[in-house]
């Protein structure tokens, strides 16, 4: 590989994992995965429970530490500058929540003061994570008294409404009715389209096959399967994702 | 620091709810009560104390005096030198010396009551410190009789009042380098047990108090799973582990100013039975002694609240966070109630170093130190605190840097790696 496609990678790849090794304890989590997710594009983790794929967002997120192997986002070494790697990521978790006696506003607001300059641009991010969210007079209510769902409106308006340059999203919907995930999905498509990388895990096939431009299927620590939802589907002559699943898992 | 502050405000409206408020409350008023009782409690407990005599007269009287010392007490020491005499009845733990001047027996006997000079020798001002000075008491009770007796039966042309009051006493107390003329131990340790007592307590309830919000709030962290969204942004880990500690100093601050209104309730219960002036005896605090108190309850704050984080972070929940809260109050305990009965001068030398190296018993001690000059125990004290705090603080943020607030364990293999040698050189987030 010479000087200028090696340029040219680094600039048009958000995300590049090699070789990663996550141990917990004795037990190997992630056996050595490998993937990298271009600039704008919605790449997906898929696989059964307990294969890796909270494990390997916890990692990009720069919240657990690498065995062996590296992360590094937009060029930057997450186990190196993991400082400089948070001012570009957000993370949604699969099993998060808010502060419980801050109301949903102050809770944007708490967040959006990490990322804005002065007040005018935390207005800013606080306006654009009220319009996420849309839960309209609640938002002056205290977290404590939300339903599941509405707190994870309010957490994806989190991790949305800065625009990250790349977000990653664990698990986006759980707990949402269709409705509320058809309108989440929208939005982080439309988040997308304005340039923030998304990198998702998802229980749902369809919800996979509808928004991803890449797909990669882990199963006990390992990637087992990798490419668009149209390959994958050719490679194993399955009519949807779901299919695929089933058949390389079982 | 605009990060921090941020942190710092969202710590703030976290722990500082009714909860943590009310018990202080309630706190406080119990001191009130327990003020009012204690200002009735009375010393008893008799039995021949230890003492030394000093004898500077050769009369008929001082004989009388000395049989009657000598059946009522343990002498170690008779003889006619009070220094010698002091430091006797120091080496044998005696309760103090008695002396009787030369000219006892002629004042008696030309109508006037005859001097026994009383040198306390106090050694601490913790409760079990404090001399059974009744016991002494009843000793110059015995002397007054037999004088009496013997004035009767000498037929001595002395006037009944004489007769039957022979002898009047001065008080001196003597404690570290202080002498303190005409205050008797009983005076002084009303006014000091209320201090001795009260400091102690105080500070352990606001180590209980500060220390259980910042453990909470760990535990809380993780229980709203709110920890992980925290550790992905981008903020310096030292400014959340600072936005934490500073914030349960806060309140800890708050939660002393609310105590001390109760203090004072508790202080003045005593103003009405202590008759001596600390002023007069030099055992009030100069502004210095004051800012050297502050400093070592500042510091020992920020050091509990340090090793709180620490404990705090093997809180998995609020419920688990109130039991590790239990074991911090616990170490407070020991040193609160070694206070509370023992000086640290008094204690066996195991005791010292265990006391010295609690953090939580400098403040406790620095008051009663410092009014009698004992500066080498203050200013150590706060610069072994000091050495404490940083290590509690740093240990702090290397736990906030490693996973192990996620994962429950260390992971040494990608310890060894994120503290190689260019990791070390860089700074990290
Ligand atoms: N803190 C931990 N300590 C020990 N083992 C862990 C820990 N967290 C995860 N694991 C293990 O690592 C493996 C991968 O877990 P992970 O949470 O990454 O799976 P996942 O793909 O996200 O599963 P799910 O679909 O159920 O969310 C599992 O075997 C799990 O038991
Ligand atoms: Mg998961």
């Amino acid at each position: 590989m010479d000087r200028t496609t090696d340029d040219a990678d680094s600039e048009s790849l958000a995300l590049v994992v090699s070789d990663l090794v996550k141990d917990y304890g004795e037990s190997r989590a992630l056996k050595g995965i490998s993937f990298s997710v271009k600039r704008g594009e919605v790449f997906g983790l898929i696989g059964p429970n307990g294969a890796g794929k909270t494990t390997a967002l916890r990692i990009v997120s720069t919240i657990l530490q690498i065995t062996s192997g590296s992360v590094s986002i937009f060029g930057v070494d997450i186990s190196r500058r993991p400082h400089d790697a948070r001012k570009m990521l957000s993370y949604l978790p699969e099993d998060a929540g808010a502060y419980r006696n801050l109301t949903g506003e102050e809770y944007l607001r708490f967040i959006a003061r990490f990322f804005a300059e002065d007040n005018e641009g935390v207005s800013e991010i606080v306006s654009k994570g009220v319009e996420i969210a849309d839960l309209g007079d609640r938002m002056r209510d205290k977290v404590d008294t939300y339903s599941k769902g509405m707190t994870r409106r309010l957490l994806v308006a989190r991790a949305l409404m800065i625009g990250p340059k790349i977000a990653v999203l664990d698990e986006l919907t759980s707990g949402l009715d269709v409705l509320n995930a058809q309108e989440i999905r929208k939005i982080v498509k439309e988040t997308s389209r304005r340039g923030t990388t998304i990198l998702l895990s998802s229980h749902n096939m369809l919800e996979v096959e509808l928004m991803c431009d890449r797909i990669a299927l882990i199963n006990d620590g390992r990637i087992v399967e990798l490419g668009t939802p149209r390959e994958l589907k050719d490679r194993h002559g399955a009519d949807n994702i779901e299919e695929v699943f089933t058949e390389v898992v079982s | 620091m605009k990060s921090t502050i941020n942190i710092l405000r969202k710590e703030l409206r976290e722990m500082f709810t009714r909860s943590t408020i009310l018990p202080v409350i309630v706190i406080a008023i119990l001191l009130v009560a327990m003020g009012n009782m204690l200002s009735g409690a009375e010393e008893q407990a008799t039995s021949a104390p230890v003492i030394g005599l000093v004898i500077e007269d050769d009369g008929i009287l001082a004989y009388v005096a000395f049989d009657t010392i000598f059946d009522h007490s343990v002498l170690v020491y008779n003889g006619t030198d009070v220094e010698e005499g002091l430091s006797a009845v120091t080496e044998y733990d005696g309760t103090a010396l008695l002396r009787i001047s030369s000219s006892f027996t002629g004042d008696i006997l030309s109508g006037s009551p005859g001097m026994i000079s009383i040198y306390w020798v106090m050694r601490g001002a913790g409760l079990m410190d404090s001399i059974s000075s009744s016991a002494v008491n009843a000793v110059l009770w015995h002397v007054d009789r037999a004088i009496s007796l013997h004035l009767i039966e000498m037929n001595a042309s002395v006037d009944a009042g004489l007769a039957l009051a022979p002898t009047i006493r001065s008080d001196m107390t003597i404690f570290g380098d202080k002498e303190m003329d005409g205050v008797s131990p009983g005076e002084l340790s009303v006014v000091l047990s209320a201090q001795s007592f009260m400091v102690p307590v105080v500070i352990m309830m606001l180590i209980m108090a500060a220390g259980g919000t910042v453990i909470s709030s760990m535990g809380m962290e993780k229980e709203n799973k709110t920890l992980e969204t925290l550790l992905t942004l981008p903020v310096r880990r030292s400014s959340i582990v600072t936005g934490k500690l500073v914030a349960g100093a806060l309140i800890g601050l708050v939660m002393a100013a609310i105590y001390m209104v109760g203090f004072n309730y508790y202080m003045s219960a005593f103003s009405g039975s202590s008759a001596i002036d600390l002023e007069e005896f030099d055992l009030v605090l100069s502004p210095i002694d004051y800012v050297l108190v502050g400093l070592s309850l500042f510091i020992t704050l920020i050091a509990a609240l340090s090793m709180c984080m620490v404990v705090g972070t093997f809180a998995r929940n609020y419920k688990s966070a109130q039991t590790l809260t239990m074991s911090i109050t616990f170490l407070a305990m020991v040193p609160m109630f070694i206070v509370i009965f023992k000086d640290f001068s008094t204690l066996p030398l195991a005791g010292q170093i265990v006391l010295f190296a609690i953090p939580f018993s400098h403040p406790m001690m620095a008051m009663r130190a410092l009014m009698f000059d004992d500066y080498g125990l203050v200013l150590g004290g706060i610069g072994y605190v000091t050495v404490f705090a940083i290590v509690m603080i740093g240990i702090t943020v290397w736990i906030f840097r490693t996973d192990r607030l996620l994962v429950g364990r260390i992971d040494r293999k990608a310890l060894s790696r994120r503290w190689d040698l260019t990791s070390m050189i860089r700074p990290k987030g």
